[in-house]
């Protein structure tokens, strides 16, 4: 196996150009798991953790680019103020040592349905940027993922960036693992509020084979507040309607049974954690400036 | 990073640097270089011009073997030896009481991931892709996963010898007694695993005569000699075994590993070999603590006394003996719990089936039971209306009664005791729930709950177990002390074969003989076989006896010194040795320096507790030396809705005779209550057709330092006569009856029946099999019907 050490984005290109089937390595925090396993025998893996471009994020206009490269830590420390869904979700990633390594650029790279750093990117309707020597490409995240471990990343490419509009609401994160902490998701939640929209956006972790919006759910919950001019008036959701809510969720989910739960319990928990971070999410909107 | 060092059996002599003497607390002179990294597992041994060795398993649990063509491998470059069954010189099979596993396979796999055969290369890399080419042509057969399925008639038998591999009948009192209040529950225990985190690692270094030298984690070097030799048709004295670091044991390295392995092809090739498994090839390699299912029924009159028990204890031995039958017989004695019980009748089987071997794990046949017989108090509490704790202080066994197994119950035996001071330890504060830290909160930072659906619990229980070998086992251990003079200061050597696992034993041994003769400088020797058996490091045993050999030795050496007193001083009082030297009361006769005058002095002993006897037909006899108890008590709390705890504290008293070290005694009620929290909500090897399903970490979930409550612990010291310094083994207790505390917490909390253990959120938050699809309502916000919370 050869170590590939591109110095800027460009050479990295090249190299994955003159390499195919060359395997990129950021935080290693999955990679490095295939290949202890011998689940994988790349024979050329391509260092990106010194190429400064994907460790850089930046404004843009109404929100963010995130170089691929940016650990989790650092979104939690840098973005938690504008982008809280992505940070919370952040937060439950393993443990501080993951969180310094691993990169929601990776996260995307694996395409894993337990993704903790991809539900709050489809709640936000963010976008990832792909690019080769060819050039610059932008795919809606839902599009970029295309089914379990699976994504549209092309031969030539590597991931760059994702561009996530800053929070314009509140927004949530809960995850459920057996324990309480380093696990992976039985099953998940992201929620983001757009109140100047009068948009939710909302999806279920861990519980299908790729992270899934909620539309029908959404579409009910957005019914509820604007036929009531809640995000005007900032009262209360009914407990029925945020019951409501939960149960559409739960209807969305495509769980299968494996050793961390089973089907049952996943559907059923998703659509808890849709009702709970709905109402914290709502708590906050009716008590907050934002 | 650490470098890797050569394996030594002569080390420099560095004595440790931590002064102290028992009762004191010592930090271990490991301790740091864990911590730091610096520690020399058996992981990091290395030598110029060793190989590596590797091990092809079985993937199928049960199969036969038509035949193996090792030929392409052979062939392959770097490939310095390919063995098979057919080159195991002496013994096919080991085992350390029925020698029925397989050294190598041949004719049949009993489970999944049995060795068939083993390679040494010059990388582990090519040694890994070597074994892929290795040809078995196997015929799979169903495997045999049930043990009540083995138990029938008709079943396939695995063994010559049949499915049942041990069964122990205990016939105590009237064995038809009847009574007016009756309980009775099935129970069942889940596979869980050492998971020490050192995996199993060695090296074998022939000695170019015939012999080997091997450089081993392990629990006890002399069976793990005795074993090999007779697989290697060697003399035990060409076999010498010199520990290394371990890195945790907890039952699960009293087996052989690859320690065989290692030492053929080091033999085949004339190289040193080392082995060394992962995380994955680890839940292959070795045993794991024994699934049960138990049925229990209990008898009490009105006013609460207990009149009966009737147990049956069916135990998944998997597909080898390992240490079965002996936890076969612990949980038959055991299986009444530390109560009084005027009439028992119990039936406890183990059988062979194709699932992994099960062995020796923490606690040995007491956890499964305690968590039986603890639920089935609380039943019969509820049944007769009466508070769970007063019911079992009402029937606390105490000295002189019978245990159903016959014996006495000796002295000290304060289970009542413990159990009032659970009671009487303060509660852990209440805390508003809402608007808590997410940490303290069930699901932690994960999110799931800011308080909704969060109730709290609390649960007891008592268990008990015997400490060290019973049933008329020779259990002994050896120690030889040396008492000079270096550089004018005196220096004690302490040598043993006593496996340093984590326990703190090192440390224990030198306080006790800074102890007994008055001197600072004391060094430990690498345990080795050079030296007579120390026994085991397992049954909580290792500061009884090699403790007792230890001491027994300091106070031979310490006559000799005392006698050549006598002569060159004509003292006849009372002596004593103090501060490197010799006193009469508070007069200072001679120092050490000047009285051994460049000699040594040298005393090796050998130390045995008092007899014990095997059960007789039924099930009755003086089977055990010493028993320890610890009650528990745990508040818990639960996300009803979602099934998920956080622990919010354990409170435990305990029974330790003496403690000897309070900081090792407070890490291993720390550790043991971590494990037996592991097994109430996380910790099981999932099995499914014989197959493991999470052969790792990621899906093996071990507790964290967030799952982990504090502990509040209150200790007795009530002296056991018999006992070095009057102590009690400690390893165990804390594991025994911590799981049962913490799911009686969880009904407290829940209200729900919980029989299975470890506890899965589904249990918990009883969530059906089937997912439960509601139909949506039309209307964006219409009139919705209310359904159940939970
Ligand atoms: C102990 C442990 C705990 C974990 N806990 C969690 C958890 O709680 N939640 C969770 O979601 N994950 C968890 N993970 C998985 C992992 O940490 C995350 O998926 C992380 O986001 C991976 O990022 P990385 O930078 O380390 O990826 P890497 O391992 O470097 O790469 C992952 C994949 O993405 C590809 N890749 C990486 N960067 C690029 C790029 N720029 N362009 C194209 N392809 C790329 C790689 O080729 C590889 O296929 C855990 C892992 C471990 C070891």
């Amino acid at each position: 196996m050869e170590f590939l050490q591109p110095d800027n984005l460009r050479e990295a290109f090249e190299m994955r150009a003159s390499h195919p089937g060359a395997a990129p390595i950021c935080g290693g925090t999955d990679i490095m798991v295939e290949l202890n396993f011998d689940h994988r025998r790349p024979e050329y893996v391509l260092d990106l953790t010194r190429v400064p471009e994907l460790a850089e994020w930046s404004r843009e206009n109404g929100g963010f680019r995130v170089g691929a490269g940016v650990s989790y830590t650092r979104i939690i420390e840098e973005l938690g103020e504008s982008l809280p869904g992505l940070a919370m979700a952040s937060r439950t990633v393993g443990s501080p040592q993951i969180r310094n390594r691993g990169t929601v650029g990776g996260n995307l790279g694996t395409a894993s349905p337990a993704g903790d750093g991809l539900p709050p990117l489809y709640a936000s309707d963010a976008e990832v940027e792909v690019a080769s020597l060819e050039g610059t490409r932008r795919i809606p995240v839902a599009e970029f993922i295309t089914g379990p471990k699976r994504n549209a990343l092309g031969d030539g490419e590597l991931i760059t960036a994702f561009h996530i509009p800053e929070a314009d609401g509140p927004q949530q994160y809960s995850k459920i693992g057996t324990r309480n902490a380093m696990v992976i998701a039985v099953c998940a939640f992201g929620l983001a509020l757009h109140p100047e929209k009068g948009k939710v956006g909302a999806c279920i972790g861990s519980a299908a084979p790729t992270p899934v919006r909620t539309k029908e759910a959404e579409e009910f919950i957005e019914g509820v507040i604007s036929e009531s001019d809640l995000w005007q008036t900032r009262r209360e959701i009914s407990g029925s309607a945020l019951r409501r809510f939960g149960d559409m969720v739960e209807m969305s989910a495509k769980p299968i049974s494996d050793v961390r739960g089973t089907a049952a319990y996943r559907t059923r928990a998703v659509g808890v954690l849709a009702r709970r971070t709905l109402s914290w999410a709502w708590d906050e909107y009716r008590g907050g400036s934002r | 990073m650490k470098s890797e060092s050569a394996p030594t059996r002569e080390r420099p002599i560095i004595p440790a640097s931590n002064p102290g003497r028992i009762g004191e607390s010592r930090p271990r002179a490991d301790g740091v270089p864990k911590v730091k990294g610096e520690f020399e597992y058996s992981s990091d041994l290395w030598m110029d011009g060793m190989l590596w060795g590797a091990t092809l398993r079985s993937p199928h649990p049960h199969a036969n073997i038509w035949s193996i063509d090792a030929t392409e491998a052979e062939g392959m470059p770097g490939v310095h030896a390919v063995l098979t069954h057919e080159d195991v010189p002496g013994r096919k099979v080991y085992g350390m009481e029925v020698p029925d596993q397989p050294v190598l396979a041949w004719e049949h796999v009993r489970y999944e991931g049995e060795p068939i055969a083993i390679v040494a290369a010059d990388h582990p890399e090519t040694a890994r892709r070597a074994l892929e080419k290795i040809a078995v042509d196997y015929e799979v057969l169903d495997p045999v996963t049930d043990p009540e399925e083995a138990l029938k008639e008709d079943t396939p038998k695995l063994h010559l010898s049949g499915n049942v591999l041990k069964e122990v009948h205990i016939k105590h009192g009237d064995v038809n007694a009847t009574a007016e209040v009756v309980v009775s529950g099935e129970y069942e225990i889940g596979m869980q695993d050492q998971a020490f985190l050192g995996p199993e690692s060695g090296m074998a270094v022939p000695d170019g005569r015939g012999g080997v030298d091997l450089y081993i984690s392990t629990q006890w070097l002399h069976i793990d000699r005795d074993q090999i030799a007779e697989s290697l048709d060697l003399p035990p004295e060409d076999v010498r075994l010199t520990l290394s670091g371990v890195g945790g044991a907890f039952g699960g390295r009293e087996d052989l590993s690859m320690q065989l392995h290692s030492c053929m092809l080091a033999l085949d090739t004339g190289r040193p070999v080392k082995m060394m498994y992962n995380r994955e090839e680890s839940f292959y390699g070795h045993v794991h603590r024994h699934p049960c299912k138990m049925e229990y029924e209990h008898g009490a009159d009105k006013e609460g006394n207990l009149v009966y028990v009737n147990a049956r204890l069916v135990f998944d031995g998997g597909a080898y003996a390992s240490s079965s039958n002996a936890v076969c017989l612990n949980a038959g004695t055991f299986a009444c719990g530390p109560y009084n019980v005027p009439n028992a009748k119990i039936d406890s089987f183990m059988l062979y089936t194709n699932n992994p071997p099960c062995g020796a794990m923490r606690g040995f046949g007491a956890v499964q039971v305690c968590f039986a017989h603890e639920t089935q108090m609380d039943k019969l509490a509820k049944e007769l209306g009466m508070n769970p704790l007063e019911l079992r202080i009402k029937n606390a066994m105490k000295p002189g009664d019978k245990f159903p197994f016959g014996q006495t119950v000796p002295e000290p035996a304060p289970v009542a005791e413990i159990l009032e001071r659970v009671k009487n330890m303060p509660m852990p504060e209440e805390e508003e729930i809402m608007g808590r830290d997410l940490r303290r909160l069930p699901g932690g930072v994960s999110n799931v709950t800011h308080g909704e659906g969060v109730k709290r619990g609390v649960g007891y229980a008592v268990g008990y177990k015997n400490i060290g070998f019973s049933a008329g086992f020779d259990d002994y251990s050896t120690a030889s002390i040396t008492l000079s003079v270096e550089d004018g200061e005196p220096l004690i050597r302490v040598h043993t074969a006593a496996a340093e696992v984590g326990q703190g034993g090192i440390t224990l041994q030198a306080q006790i003989s800074r102890t007994e003769l008055g001197v600072e400088k004391v060094a430990v020797l690498p345990a080795d076989t050079r030296i007579g058996s120390a026994g085991s490091t397992s049954a909580s045993r290792q500061s009884y006896v090699t403790g007792g050999a230890v001491k027994m030795a300091c106070e031979a050496v310490k006559e000799k010194v005392f006698e050549k007193v006598r002569e060159e001083f004509g003292e006849n009082g009372e002596l004593s040795m103090e501060d490197g030297g010799v006193s009469a009361g508070d007069r200072r006769i001679v120092s050490l320096a000047d009285l051994l005058d460049g000699d040594e002095i040298e005393e090796t002993v050998v130390y045995r507790h008092k007899p014990t006897y095997p059960l007789d037909e039924n099930g009755q006899g003086d089977a055990h030396f010493q028993f320890a108890f610890a009650a528990h008590r745990a508040v818990v709390e639960v996300d009803e809705e979602l099934g998920l705890v956080r622990v919010v504290e354990i409170a435990t008293a305990q029974d330790v005779g003496k403690v000897m070290n309070p900081q090792s005694l407070e890490g291993q009620i720390q550790g043991g209550v971590a494990q037996g929290l592991g097994l109430a909500l996380l910790e099981e090897i999932q099995m499914k057709d014989g197959k493991v399903q999470n052969a790792s970490f990621t899906d093996y979930l071990l507790p964290t330092i967030f799952d982990m409550p504090p502990v509040r612990m209150e200790v007795l010291e009530l002296a056991d006569p018999d006992a070095p310094y009057g102590l009690k083994g400690v390893g165990e207790p804390p594991t025994i009856s911590s799981t049962p505390a913490i799911v009686a917490a969880l009904r407290d909390a829940t209200g729900r029946e919980l029989n299975r253990v470890p506890v899965k959120p589904e249990r918990l938050a009883g969530i059906e099999e089937e997912p439960v699809r509601r139909a949506p309502q039309p209307g964006s916000c219409g009139p919705v019907a209310e359904r159940s919370e939970s």
